[in-house]
């Protein structure tokens, strides 16, 4: 387990908890965690395809990046991850 | 923010579109519906042991076309396909299945997390351990009344201290967060407070919902929803209290009391868009308070899956093109309670395209002064009424006749 993010920490390497589904929607997606049985929207696909690549990346930024989000326009994604690490929907490192 | 539940889920949190485009709203999204619920209803039995006089399912009686363990399973299958989150499972009371817990095994080893309504009759100590040591389980305990007097009057004698027995049981299992739930009425609507302080006892959630004019509830309901007065007491309530209080989405009809967004949820009727019914023997409803043949999309083993019928039953079709506001439409609240509750307005006899017999307006109260023609009910499994036999002081005649009845 994790420690609650506090603050997101966008050079961190975040993940999706391991009890969290993610269902493709054609507004985006939906997140359900199986843990604490909260549900959670994701409103457009750039910050699906971030959500399901963070894995993949050294860091959050970088999976913004990936995702062809520049850095002078990361500013709401990265709020959007803050929501969800929040929630414990994201988990950092490799916990 | 504010938890808000099950019929739509516990949104926490919303990650806000991090986008400049405008985006529609999510529950324009809704309504036009989704390729698969998002969480669902699914009532295990019509068998019950209690005979509460507002049972939304006239519960009583198994009935013998109830689906088979391998059909409850097929269907679990499905819903892992469609990515379903988690099923509420009630009846009837779902317990009495005698391979209710195979199922909810079967359901959370294949992704489909498990809520289910009880009256607690089979939660025992050691069916609490079980169930403390499992994630994907949650537990809704039902109780009408924080006192036995008040609760007993609708659930039955005995209700409430079995109630309380199974709250003692996971508590000192070491479950946690179990949902108290509670249909609000006339009778109950005063205790709030007392229950929330019995659900913070038991460390548990506490979950109010609307009473529903459907099932038995059709015959008790002008005796037993809050007047116009409680609705407002209930409403002040919510807004005052109900931040840790569990709403299932049902009060959305009286969201025009107070601001927007002053009332926790989406406030928008899920019943096939993104919410519906499965019921004992496979048939699919718009949503669990409309178990009736107007709202019934079809069944699950005659046509084709539960798939099939989510997407393209002609009702579900129907019911997630644009609605008509009808007599609402000139109302400045419209776009907050949305005409209300479609089967409340159903099975008090109202029209569809008009006000909620609970409308905060008063609108629903003239319809409902008016001679209304309530529907009949197009299923009952309730248990009649015990069959007095006579004794005889001389043999019959013949064995046949002596009628049993």
């Amino acid at each position: 387990m994790s420690s609650p993010a506090a603050a997101f920490d966008p050079g961190l390497s975040w993940r999706l908890h391991h009890q969290v589904a993610v269902r493709p929607e054609p507004f985006g997606a939906l997140l359900y965690h199986f843990g604490t049985r909260k549900l959670s929207f994701l409103k457009n696909r750039t910050i699906v395809e971030v959500v399901n690549s963070l894995r993949d990346h050294p860091d959050a930024r970088s999976a913004c990046r990936a995702a062809g989000i520049e850095d002078a326009q990361q500013a709401p994604y990265l709020h959007a991850l803050g929501v969800l690490a929040q929630s414990k929907m994201l988990v950092t490192g490799e916990a | 923010m504010t938890p808000t539940d099950s019929t739509l889920a516990p949104v926490i949190n919303t990650a806000p579109p991090p986008v400049g485009q405008p985006v529609p709203r999510l529950v324009d999204q809704f309504e036009r519906g989704l390729d698969a619920p998002i969480c669902l209803t699914w009532e295990l039995t019509y068998a019950c042991n209690l005979a509460c006089v507002h049972c939304l399912s006239s519960s009583g009686k198994r009935d013998p076309r109830e689906l088979t363990t391998q059909q409850c399973k097929d269907i679990i299958d499905e819903l892992e396909r469609m990515q379903v989150f988690y099923v509420n499972i009630g009846g009837g009371e779902p317990t009495v299945r005698p391979d209710f817990w195979e199922l909810v095994d079967y359901a959370t080893a294949h992704h489909v997390g498990v809520k289910f309504s009880t009256n607690g009759v089979r939660i025992t100590p050691e069916v609490a351990a079980r169930l403390a040591a499992s994630d994907y389980v949650d537990v809704q305990i039902s109780l009408d009344g924080a006192t036995a007097e008040v609760n007993d009057a609708v659930r039955g004698p005995g209700s409430f201290a079995m109630a309380i027995r199974a709250l003692e049981n996971l508590a000192d299992a070491g479950f946690r967060d179990a949902k108290i739930s509670v249909v609000v009425t006339r009778h109950n609507v005063d205790q709030l407070d007392e229950f929330a302080a019995l659900a913070a006892h038991y460390g548990a959630t506490l979950r109010i919902t609307r009473l529903r004019p459907s099932g038995r509830g059709a015959d008790v309901w002008d005796e037993l929803h809050p007047t116009a007065e409680q609705q407002v007491q209930l409403y002040d309530w919510l807004v005052a209290k109900g931040d840790r209080v569990l709403t299932g989405d049902s009060f959305f009809h009286l969201s025009g009391l107070g601001a927007p967004g002053a009332l926790a949820g989406l406030n928008l009727c899920g019943a096939g868009r993104v919410v519906c019914l499965i019921d004992p023997v496979g048939d699919v409803y718009a949503c669990p308070f409309a178990i009736h043949d107007r709202f019934l999309a079809g069944n699950i083993l005659s046509d084709g899956g539960f798939d099939n019928v989510w997407k393209n039953a002609p009702l579900f079709r129907e019911l997630r093109e644009p609605q008509s506001a009808g007599a609402c439409n000139s109302c400045g609240h419209y776009d907050s309670c949305r005409g209300g509750c479609m089967a409340a307005k159903f099975f008090t006899g109202l029209p569809l395209d008009g006000p909620d017999p609970e409308c905060v307006e008063g609108y629903g109260s003239p319809s409902l002064a008016r001679e209304r023609v309530k529907p009949k009910p197009s299923g009952d499994h309730s248990r009649s009424q015990p069959v007095m036999l006579k004794l005889l002081t001389t043999p019959p005649a013949r064995l046949c006749n002596e009628s049993p009845v």
